[in-house]
């Protein structure tokens, strides 16, 4: 589904760092893909080149068969097809909760009124805070925030959900709630990418681990064997560090 | 929010607020006594009772003969006169109530004679027209202000070099100049050359008010771009991410999400550049428009009451900005919850 091959990735500011080295990866639909590694180890970066969000200096990446670092590409119809959310939630603040729901599937979707309503309302529901569906942004905990972000992106109907550590800026209590629907979508078979420190999740939910250091795949393979048997040296370190 | 600002109110005693508080009017008080004493130190003649007039007056009708000839006839009409004129510039009859006139049937006329003097109906004064034109001018410039800054300042911000570069050198020009210069070259300049244009294609000219509006919005777009593009800037580039990463193109990011949070942001200096925009308007009576200022002026000239008359322009430019500045604080309420 998602073809990456050998990408390449430099930030010159504020000073130059390696983030991505020749990394590629196959990711096949219906796969549950975590991927973690210390900060800095460009596992962000690889996350927000699926959609384009960071363009690769070299390297291609396909999302079914359609490179979209051509400049041909329309990078807009991609991506209305990849969901993303965010370590910050960036809920729109002028808008309510449904109306942070319905924006994008009445924009690019081009839905009608009644269907676009119909789908936020079952989505809201799905992530358990429809009875906040008026309510602002800025009134919700971050828990909710997340839930709704995650309801705002699965409105688009997306072939594959990019998660940039949906947890991390969450209040201990609250991430249980949000990885609970991130379970849902994963047993119902939804591909996803899921940049995360959460391990517990890792190991419960994911197919495949891949382990980042320094812009490089360090290490990959199910769950299992990643952190029952690690075999790489940097791999066994951080899980001694973080465990 | 103001409570936080400063806790001497909550550290001073009672007695000492209330000091405080008759201070401020003891200030407000020596100020307008002050001048007042001034104004009588160099005999000024106070005449507020005749300030009135020049908002609202009764106008006098007065009703000419047209040339030679005579009264021919004077008949009742309900409670009224009908006055028919025969004169060499023809026949024509005057309807005018009792006592308004002194002629009788068999009068000779001539050009110039008063048929009839009466009182009409009530008409605006000076100042109320300057006003009007003030209020006027500055909401359609307050309106082209806005729609210039917009599009200037989302270009402002684009990558695109045609657009970025066009409005970096709008704003930079018109900020470097003085109003009233450009004022001048709107006027003598631009208005000279593109009235003769419109004649030369048989369009009728534009008025001095257009090429007045032209000045002040284009003025105030200058600064408004500047506005709009710092709320652009201070809003998180994750609202982008999140918008962009569900598809939107840049437009639609721009327009549904950036822009909306922006001019919430933005609307404290963009108040104070609508109240400047108000009080700069003053300076297009030297294109000839009779706004207040110019209202004045000739207000004085004609009654000599310098001092009520400009005290006075003074307080009304108060009031416009005074209103304007309480509409975007209410505004500013009813967007803040959100």
């Amino acid at each position: 589904m998602i073809d990456v091959i050998s990408i390449y990735k430099t930030f010159y500011v504020p000073h130059e760092v390696k983030a991505l080295v020749d990394v590629s990866n196959k990711i096949k639909a219906g796969e549950v893909v975590v991927v973690i590694g210390p900060s800095g180890s460009g596992k962000s970066t690889f996350l927000r080149c699926l959609n384009r969000l960071e363009t690769a200096e070299r390297g291609q990446i396909l999302v079914d068969g359609v490179d979209i670092f051509d400049p041909k590409t329309n990078i807009n119809t991609v991506r209305a097809e990849m969901g993303m959310v965010f370590q910050s939630f960036n809920l729109y603040p002028h808008l309510t909760v449904q109306g942070n729901v319905n924006l994008a599937q009445k924009l690019v979707r081009k839905r009608p009124k009644k269907e676009r309503e119909e789908k936020t309302r079952m989505l809201l529901e799905k992530v358990g805070i429809s009875a906040k569906a008026k309510a602002w942004p800025s009134n919700l905990s971050g828990g909710q925030q997340q839930r709704v972000a995650i309801a705002r992106a699965l409105a688009m109907d997306p072939k594959i959900m990019l998660f940039d550590e949906p947890t991390s800026a969450l209040d201990p209590e609250m991430i249980g709630e949000v990885l609970e629907v991130m379970k849902t979508l994963a047993k119902e078979g939804m591909t996803m990418v899921c940049v995360t420190h959460e391990m517990g999740f890792a190991r419960e939910v994911a197919d495949r681990v891949i382990f980042m250091d320094e812009g490089m795949v360090v290490e990959e393979g199910t769950p299992e064997k990643f952190y029952k048997n690690p075999s790489h040296d940097r791999t066994k370190l951080f899980l001694k560090q973080i465990l | 929010m103001e409570q936080n600002v400063s806790n001497i109110k909550r550290l001073s005693s009672p007695i000492a607020y209330i000091l405080s508080v008759c201070g401020f009017f003891v200030l407000l008080f020596m100020v307008i006594g002050s001048v007042y004493y001034a104004t009588v130190a160099v005999d000024y003649q106070w005449r507020w009772f005749k300030v009135p007039k020049y908002f609202m007056y009764k106008s006098t009708v007065t009703l000419y003969a047209e040339g030679y000839g005579e009264i021919d006839t004077i008949a009742a009409n309900k409670d009224k006169y009908d006055i028919t004129v025969t004169t060499d510039a023809g026949t024509r009859t005057y309807t005018v109530a009792e006592g308004t006139f002194d002629w009788t049937e068999g009068d000779m006329v001539a050009p110039g004679d008063i048929i009839a003097s009466y009182e009409g109906g009530w008409q605006p004064g000076i100042l109320a027209k300057g006003l009007w034109v003030t209020l006027k001018i500055s909401f359609i410039a307050t309106i082209f202000g806005i729609l210039l800054g917009i599009i200037g300042g989302v270009a402002r911000v684009s990558n695109t070099p045609v657009l970025k570069w066009s409005a970096m050198a709008y704003v930079e020009v018109i900020r470097g100049s003085p109003l009233l210069v450009q004022i001048m070259i709107f006027y003598f300049v631009l208005g000279t050359t593109m009235n003769k244009i419109l004649m030369m294609n048989g369009i009728p000219k534009l008025d001095a008010e257009w090429y007045g509006i032209m000045a002040l919005s284009v003025f105030t777009g200058a600064y408004v771009v500047e506005i709009v593009r710092a709320g652009i800037e201070a809003i998180h580039p994750g609202q982008v991410e999140a918008a962009r990463s569900s598809g939107m193109t840049y437009f639609q990011c721009m327009f549904h999400i950036i822009l909306p949070q922006a001019l919430k942001t933005i609307l404290p200096p963009l108040a104070g550049q609508f109240i400047n925009l108000i009080k700069d308007s003053s300076l297009l009576g030297m294109i000839s428009i009779r706004e207040l200022t110019k209202a004045t002026r000739e207000g004085i000239t004609t009654s000599l009451q310098t001092f009520e008359l400009w005290i006075l322009c003074a307080i009304l430019y108060l009031l416009m900005t005074f209103t304007l500045s309480m509409c975007v604080q209410y505004l500013e309420r009813r967007t803040a919850t959100k």
